[in-house]
Order: structure tokens, then C-alpha cells, then sequence
């Protein structure tokens, strides 16, 4: 008999304890706390990412470029990575900022230059929680998983009308479950640590810093 | 890099350990402090306690349902990971899960393996095996990386090095990592692991991560953390695996959400982490990093035995958030080490005599003062208190009737105690008998002994009372009957 086999049947032979599925008391529970006005939701988010260490700058939909270039100027930044396949990879492409480099082949080919060459990143987002100030992102083929990892600043684009009140309303209104990514990620603040007496420090392993662009007003 | 194997804890080992520490003013220092900021980030997270009371009866029957289909969630998450295309594992025991993690390692002729955090690993020991087979085991999680390099195991499940003051650490990274002057200043110190890891994450051929949650209906392994070096085990190398106990399996992603809220809050008093992974596979067909090969190695250790009792399976709704050691008055006067587990603090106590037998345990649940305030904190209402009392039964007792005897059942007894309480009972079921010691005691009390054995070493001698209270009842009596 396998150790798969044995566990499995260890378990069957415990003492059966049927019980009724959770799922209604989760959407009970939910539906009983008091929710943000959807008018209030950028606020909220801004406000509570902002407490996690991020810096926030809320632009015009038609002016996040003008705004990235700026940001870049301002940090020094030498080298911005981008997803080229993407909408906004597309229109940075178009922009002229100096220093982009796309994210077009698979890591292996240049992983050194990857973690030693490349001053920040810039990623979009599949919307935000505003309840703890939260971006949600869903990397892909276009915009792969170490581009809001290894840079040491990311700089995100986070749409205001994309803001969920809390993170159960992003899974059940967004549809988790019915197509998950290799990758699904919930980022809230730079990287950090607490581990050495219970100091906080920025910049553990991940990005130290996180800009965060909220996009408002018409869509294009 | 050498770590001991746990061995076994006999409890005269435990109470010399034990009561090192507590003579220990620094130590005690550092645990009170960090206890206290603990307690008091996690309170402030809960400022409505009806509102807490109702998240935590919600995850409560989240684990509680998820242990009911355990088996057949299992299954289910097997087969959607499987289709998700990583390969499954199942050990038994420790050696198992190093033999298989080994296994991988040696088919992809690894060198080198960083680590995000992950108790199940310490549990089995993965270090000391990978170890053994000369391959490199780093740890990547800060608090794991400094424990590590000073040759030591976690004191805390959630903030390992918290034994460690920042001098400490600066003495240990100045000696131990090559061309690092001593420094006390925190971010310095944390810019040294981080660039000593991160040319690691570059080179290491696999990735070893836990599991805080495993998803049943969509084949997902979730991942909570501040550092992102858990992104970094789990994305940079080309193989990742990921080990973790039996029980962390949950139904739906859905049923994640309350448990994830009330893990950060309890643990550290965050509302949120700065990173929660939800990881479903690896590399896919186009994509451009990750790994290219997933595992989950499924880990049993003694958990099937708590499973099997309905009392007992309780233990398994832990959530590992830390935050019954963070309350726990002996946890706090003791630290982790002295109790010589993998888990220390309450959970330890209880757990550990599934994982490691009776035999090695058997003191441990009486390292409690049974004040309840780890039940009254833990996120999923699991009854630490009536546990242990139920674990000081069975490590003294035979198995009832009825009642498959646990590894070790037993092992605490001795002869001593259980004369004594034969004796007791014989005395207290017997009036006569009992008035007639009573009268005894309290008469030729000038004859108790000032030195008794252990109790004495750290305490005033028990003395019979001038009076019994059989005595202090009739006279009372007297007196009233005297003022009617
Ligand atoms: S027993 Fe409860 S309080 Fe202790 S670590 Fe587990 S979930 Fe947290």
C-alpha cells in the first residue's frame, strides 16, 4: 500500500463528522459589515496603501505617461522594464521615455541582467481592495511574475473604477475560481520585514519602493 | 551549513532548559517585550470584540468543515493539481518526505535549494537531510536566514529570531558573512541578507516554499508573506516544491478569505500581508518565467492520530498564526527553544505529542498554567486548555476503553504519582479514615519537612493548615448558633 493509500485510508476509518458547508454563513458574514460607497473606494484605497509605505499619485486616465516620465526623471531611474504585448506596454513604447527595456524573452536568457540591470518595473493591475489597500494582479504571458518582484521600485497603474470594497468581492465578482493564473497576487506595500527586533524595514527581497498610479476620469 | 536533529526531549531536559532561561534576565527581557508588542498590535487589529467573536465562530466552522471532508478534499485537491500539472507527493512520516524531496533534487542534480518558510520543512528536519546529501538548504525568510547562519532552530513560528537582539545579529553578520563590518542599524543589517540572497535566488536550482493554504476546488497552493522571498523560492528557480501537513487543505477559494484576514491580524497585528500568492501550476505554454516544474509533497507525521479522535482533531484547525504563544504566560517566561519542538508555545503542546510520540512529550502539557488565554485568542477556537488536560490524561493513563492508544500513551506515569493518588483517593473516599489524617496532620504539622524535594527548590514549603477546614466549618457553626 502507498503512504497516499495508507493516509487515505487512516482518515476513512476516523470517526466520520459530517458538517454543513460554510458558504452560506461566509456570504451572511459578509453581507452583514458595513461596505465603502463606491465613490468613496479610490479614496479609501489611496489612503490605506498610502499607510503601507506606498506613494500615491491619482492622474488623469489621458496623462499616466506624462506622469510615469516624470517619476522617471525624479527617481533616476536608468532602466524601466515593460510588457511591450500590453495596452500600456504599447503606449510607454510610444512615449520615448528613455531606458525602456522590454520584457520579451523568457528569463533564462537574461536573468543577471534581470536582478543587476534593471532599476524599476512598471505592471498594470486587474483592479485594487480598497479595504486594505490592495492591488490585485494577474501577471501572464504578456506581463510575467518577476516584473513586480525583483526591480527595486514598481511603479503600478491601478484604475480607480476597478476598486472592489474587500477582497471577497474581488474573488466571487471577479470570478477567481473559474480561471486562475500560475500567479495570482495580492501586493500591499513594498517588501518588508520585521525580523530583527521587531524593526520595520523596507526592501527585504522584493521592490523597495511602490508608486502607484490611480488612473481617473474616461476611459479612452 | 549543520543543524541539530530534533532529538528526543526527555523532561528533566525540558525543565533545565526551561529553567535557564527564566534565569536568564536578557532572554526574558526580549520575550516580555516582544510579547507585549505582539499582544498589543493583534488587540488594536480587534477593536470590536462582538464583531471578533463572529470571525472567529465563521472560521471556526470553515476548518472545521474542511477537516469533515478532509479525505475526500485531498482527492479533489490532488486531482485539479495534477491537471494543473504538478506532481503530487505523500509521506508518512519525516523520512519519507526527504527521501522524496531528495529524490528531485537528485534527478535535477541540484547544488543548491533556498527557502521560503516553511515549519512542515523543520519538522522533518529537510535541512539535516539535504545536509547529509551535500546539498546546500538556504534559508530566505530574514528571521530564518540569521537563525541559520548562527547554527540555531526558530523560537517562534512566525518571528524566529526573536530571541535575537539587533547586537546579536550584527555581531553574528559581521563574523559570519564575508566583507560585512559590524552594524546595528536594522536597514543595513537587512540590506546584507538581501544581497547575499538574492545572488542565491539567482543560482538555485530549486525552490522550496510552504503552504498556508491549499485550495481543493481549483488546485492552488496560497502563500502569505512580507518579504517576498517566498515569490522569490516560488518564481525564480527552475523547480519549485512545496511541502505541507495533511490539514491545510480548504474546499474553495472563497473559504480562504476569512482565514487569511483573521492569520495576518492574529499573528502580527497586520491587517494584511504585503504579499498573499495564490499559485495554480507551473510555467505555462508562452510564458516567460516561473518554474518549470511544480511539486506538492503532502505531509502526514502524527496528524492521521489526531485525526482519528474527535477531540483531538481540533488540533488540526490551527491556522499556525503564533498567536497562543504570543499570550501564553510560560511561552513568554520560557522562550521556543526550551521546549526542544518544532512548535513551541500551546500548539506546540499540542501537537508535538502526535508528531514525536508520548514518550518524548509527555511534558509538555503540563508546561501550561491552564489560564486559558490561548483559547481565548486562538482565530479558529481551537480548546487548547481542555486538550491539554485531555493529553496530561492519556500520557498518564492507559487508552480508554474503546479508544486506540496514542504513540507513547502512557509514557508520563510513574510510580510515585500514581501511588499517591491511589492514596489520596483511598483517603478521601473513606470519612472516617480522612478526619482521623486530618486531625493528624493539622496537630503534628511542626513535623512537615522544609526541604521537599523539587518544590522546595523554588518554593515555600507546603505546610498542613493549624486547623482543617472540617474544623474551621463546626466551629463556625458554634459561633453562629451562639449570636442566634
Ligand atoms: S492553535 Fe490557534 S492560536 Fe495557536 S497557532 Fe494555531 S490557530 Fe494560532
Amino acid at each position: 500500500m502507498s503512504a497516499r493509500d495508507k493516509i487515505l485510508a487512516k482518515l476513512r476509518a476516523a470517526p466520520a463528522q459530517p458538517l454543513a458547508s460554510p458558504d452560506a454563513s461566509i456570504t451572511t458574514h459578509y453581507a452583514s459589515l458595513p461596505r465603502t460607497a463606491k465613490d468613496k473606494l479610490a479614496q479609501e484605497f489611496a489612503e490605506k496603501i498610502t499607510a503601507w509605505h506606498a506613494e500615491v499619485h491619482t492622474v488623469p486616465r489621458s496623462q499616466w505617461v506624462d506622469k510615469a516620465r516624470t517619476i522617471v526623471a525624479d527617481k533616476g531611474i536608468a532602466t524601466l522594464l515593460y510588457a511591450p504585448a500590453t495596452a500600456h506596454g504599447k503606449e510607454l513604447a510610444a512615449s520615448g521615455i528613455a531606458g525602456l527595456k522590454a520584457y520579451d524573452q523568457p528569463i533564462e536568457a537574461w536573468k543577471q541582467e534581470m536582478f543587476d540591470g534593471i532599476d524599476a518595473a512598471i505592471t498594470g493591475t486587474r483592479g485594487a481592495i480598497a479595504e486594505t489597500g490592495t492591488m490585485i494582479l494577474w501577471p501572464d504571458a504578456d506581463e510575467p511574475r518577476l516584473m513586480s518582484l525583483v526591480p527595486p521600485i514598481h511603479i503600478a497603474l491601478v484604475d480607480a473604477d476597478a476598486i472592489l470594497p474587500t477582497l471577497y468581492d474581488a474573488i466571487t465578482t471577479q470570478g477567481w475560481s473559474k480561471g486562475l493564473p500560475t500567479n495570482a497576487l495580492l501586493v500591499t506595500g513594498p517588501s518588508k520585514t520585521a525580523d530583527i527586533q521587531q524593526t520595520l524595514a523596507y526592501g527585504a527581497h522584493g521592490p523597495k519602493e511602490l508608486i502607484v498610479l490611480l488612473l481617473t476620469g474616461e476611459a479612452q | 551549513m549543520t543543524t541539530q536533529p530534533m532529538q528526543f526531549v526527555p523532561g528533566s531536559e525540558f525543565k533545565r532548559r526551561a529553567a535557564e532561561v527564566v534565569a536568564n534576565p536578557f532572554l526574558r527581557k526580549s520575550f516580555r517585550g516582544a510579547m507585549d508588542f505582539l499582544i498589543a498590535k493583534r488587540a488594536a487589529q480587534f477593536p470590536d470584540p462582538e464583531l471578533l467573536e463572529r470571525q472567529r465562530t465563521l472560521a471556526e466552522e470553515i476548518r472545521r468543515y474542511s477537516l469533515s471532508r478532509l479525505p475526500a478534499l485531498l482527492e479533489q485537491l490532488e486531482a485539479n493539481l495534477v491537471k494543473n500539472g504538478v506532481k503530487v507527493h505523500w509521506a508518512e512520516n519525516p523520512d519519507e518526505a526527504n527521501a522524496i524531496i531528495l529524490g528531485i533534487c537528485r534527478q535535477h542534480d541540484a547544488r543548491l535549494m533556498v527557502k521560503g518558510k516553511s515549519m512542515v520543512s523543520e519538522e522533518v528536519e529537510l535541512n539535516h537531510a539535504m545536509d547529509a546529501a551535500g546539498i546546500e538548504a538556504l534559508e530566505s525568510d530574514m528571521g530564518e536566514y540569521i537563525v541559520q547562519l548562527a547554527g540555531e532552530k526558530p523560537s517562534h513560528i512566525i518571528m524566529p529570531a526573536i530571541h535575537k537582539t539587533k547586537q546579536d545579529i550584527a555581531k553574528l553578520f559581521a563574523e559570519k558573512v564575508p566583507g560585512v563590518s559590524y552594524t546595528e542599524d536594522v536597514d543595513a543589517l537587512i540590506q546584507v541578507g538581501r544581497d547575499v540572497l538574492r545572488k542565491k535566488f539567482m543560482d538555485a536550482d530549486i525552490g522550496l516554499s510552504g503552504v498556508n493554504f491549499a485550495v481543493a476546488e481549483t488546485g492552488s497552493l496560497c502563500l502569505v508573506e512580507n518579504e517576498g522571498n517566498g515569490r522569490m523560492c516560488t518564481t525564480v528557480p527552475n523547480v519549485h516544491i512545496a511541502i505541507t501537513g495533511i490539514e491545510k487543505v480548504v474546499e474553495k477559494l472563497e473559504h480562504v478569505v476569512p482565514l487569511y484576514g483573521l492569520l495576518t491580524r492574529s499573528a502580527t497585528g497586520q491587517a494584511i500581508t504585503t504579499y498573499f500568492n495564490v499559485i495554480t501550476g507551473p510555467r505555462r505554454e508562452g510564458e516567460k518565467d516561473g518554474p518549470r516544474e511544480m511539486h506538492l509533497v503532502l505531509v502526514d507525521n502524527g496528524r492521521t492520530q489526531a485525526y482519528a479522535d474527535e477531540q483531538l482533531r481540533q488540533t488540526l484547525q490551527c491556522i499556525r498564526c503564533g498567536a497562543c504563544m504570543n499570550h501564553c504566560p510560560v511561552y513568554t517566561r520560557i522562550g521556543g527553544h526550551a521546549y526542544g519542538t518544532t512548535y513551541p508555545g500551546p500548539i506546540g503542546e499540542i501537537i508535538s505529542p502526535h508528531m514525536m510520540g508520548l514518550a518524548a512529550t509527555h511534558v509538555l502539557p503540563g508546561a501550561s498554567t491552564l489560564c486559558g488565554a490561548c483559547g481565548e485568542v486562538c482565530p479558529v477556537k481551537i480548546p487548547i486548555p481542555d486538550l491539554l488536560i485531555r493529553l496530561r490524561e492519556e500520557a498518564t493513563h492507559e487508552a480508554k476503553p474503546g479508544h486506540a492508544p496514542l504513540v507513547g500513551q502512557g509514557a508520563g506515569k510513574t510510580t510515585f504519582a500514581s501511588l499517591a493518588f491511589k492514596g489520596f483517593a483511598f483517603l478521601y473516599s473513606r470519612p472516617a479514615l480522612y478526619r482521623l489524617f486530618a486531625w493528624g496532620a493539622t496537630r503534628f504539622r511542626f513535623l512537615t519537612p522544609s526541604n521537599q524535594a523539587g518544590w522546595t527548590a523554588t518554593r515555600t514549603p507546603l505546610k498542613p493548615a493549624a486547623k482543617s477546614l472540617r474544623d474551621l466549618l463546626a466551629e463556625r457553626r458554634i459561633d453562629e448558633r451562639k449570636s442566634c
